[in-house]
């Protein structure tokens, strides 16, 4: 039905509290929660879900098979990345510097290399309530996040309602878990810092060509300068949440906001009505 | 033989570069006839990561025999070895005088890393 991309510039302005409570507003069948920032997934602190399947993910790096090989030096040439090295009689594989992009393999004029799948992460799924609940969760210290991503959003089932946590910042990782969203909600507080970064992420999200609206979290402090922008941007800018003591005390606990307060609830939902009313004119255009 | 001295610079004046991956050019000489063979620039010492295994292949496309430096990482190190080139370390001053050095037999031989990984993205020191 729709799928939805909770994004930011900065990092810790609030997309997992924003995507948790959207997710626990709606009133619908068929939702599903996908947390793609997974170098430090959350959202299963607030939504608890029972797990019930676990998926390893890999990538393919070369194997070299050194019969074979004629040292050639051909597949160092066309690794973008240096995750080869040819010497006289040796090759030298940098595992963590490959893309599994296959092209050594392809290009290779003695067939002397195999790609192995070198693990990276999990995909873990679950329920949380009536939540269809998805993560990746990537191996310390790996850096290859995108393929992991990629892997937990071909779990997205096109007649849910679908809500994906996105990792913070503007590069590889966000742009994964953004592409191909019908929708990018930018969550941002109102200080220089936040109009920096949100700057940022509007830049990316219109490269990609994706609508995006603004929900500006802890509104009540700060500055004016992101409403200004979104005027000038013309920026929809669709949910402001104060800097509220009960929720900080909720989310210390654990404890998503909506579900205990109503009125939240309520502009949740809200929300999610404008976010598919700006999806369905961007369709129409 | 052929001598690999990591520098700022192309030719004997040039200052030594402590780093090995990230250093601007190998000046390549001959120490027994203290002479200059050639500069090279070293095209990875803006790679973003790998740059110390590419610089190794490099000098073995080049039939470098030993390299002289100050600091090697540990991929660096593995690359050197995998392409049998002997590093020394003990770099100073000028690639002459850093040959001069090789000659009086006064730069000692490694085979391990004597920094860690991405040490060189921190500069010339």
């Amino acid at each position: 039905m729709i799928n939805l991309v909770i994004a930011s510039g900065k990092g810790g302005t609030g997309k997992t509290t924003v995507a948790v409570n959207l997710a626990l507003s709606l009133q619908e069948k068929n939702i599903q929660l996908l947390d793609c920032d997974v170098e430090e997934p959350n959202a299963h602190l607030f939504l608890k879900p029972v797990i019930e399947n676990s998926d390893e993910i890999g990538i393919p790096v070369p194997e070299i098979d050194l019969v074979k090989c004629s040292f050639c030096g051909r597949c160092a040439e066309v690794c973008a990345f240096n995750a080869l090295a040819v010497f006289q009689d040796q090759v030298m594989v940098l595992a963590e510097l490959c893309h599994g992009c296959g092209s050594c393999a392809y290009l290779c004029p003695e067939k002397a290399i195999c790609e192995v799948d070198r693990p990276i992460g999990v995909v873990e799924r679950g329920t949380a309530g009536v939540l269809q609940f998805i993560h990746g969760v990537l191996n310390p210290g790996e850096a290859m996040s995108p393929p992991l991503i990629n892997a937990v959003k071909k779990l997205i089932m096109p007649e849910s309602i679908t809500i994906i946590d996105a990792p913070p910042g503007t590069s590889c990782p966000v742009v994964s878990a953004v592409s191909g969203c019908d929708f990018c909600l930018l969550v941002t507080e109102p200080t220089p810092f936040g109009l920096n970064d949100l700057d940022l992420a509007y830049q990316m999200v219109t490269r990609l060509g994706i609508p995006a609206g603004v929900v500006i979290n802890r509104c009540d402090i700060g500055d004016d300068g992101v409403e200004n922008y979104c005027r000038e941007k013309g920026l929809p800018l669709l949910q402001k949440i104060p800097f509220d003591l009960e929720m900080a005390r909720l989310y210390a606990r654990g404890e998503p906001a909506a579900l205990h307060l109503p009125a939240w609830r309520r502009r949740f939902c809200e929300l999610f009505e404008q976010i598919t009313q700006l999806h369905r004119e961007a369709v129409r255009q | 033989m052929k001598l690999a001295v990591c520098a700022q610079g192309e030719g004997l004046s040039a200052g030594v570069d402590q780093r090995f991956g990230r250093c601007q050019f190998f000046v390549i000489v001959d120490p027994e006839k203290g002479e200059l063979i050639s500069s090279v620039r070293n095209a990875s010492a803006e790679a973003s990561g790998g740059a110390g295994p590419q610089a190794a292949q490099l000098l073995s496309g080049l039939a470098v025999e030993a390299v002289a430096l100050g600091n090697v990482g540990p991929n660096a190190a593995t690359a050197l070895e995998a392409a049998k080139i002997k590093i020394y370390i003990g770099v100073e001053g000028t690639v002459e005088m850093t040959m001069q050095k090789f000659k009086e037999g006064k730069l000692s031989t490694i085979s391990e890393a004597t920094v860690s990984s991405h040490s060189g993205m921190k500069g010339n020191r």
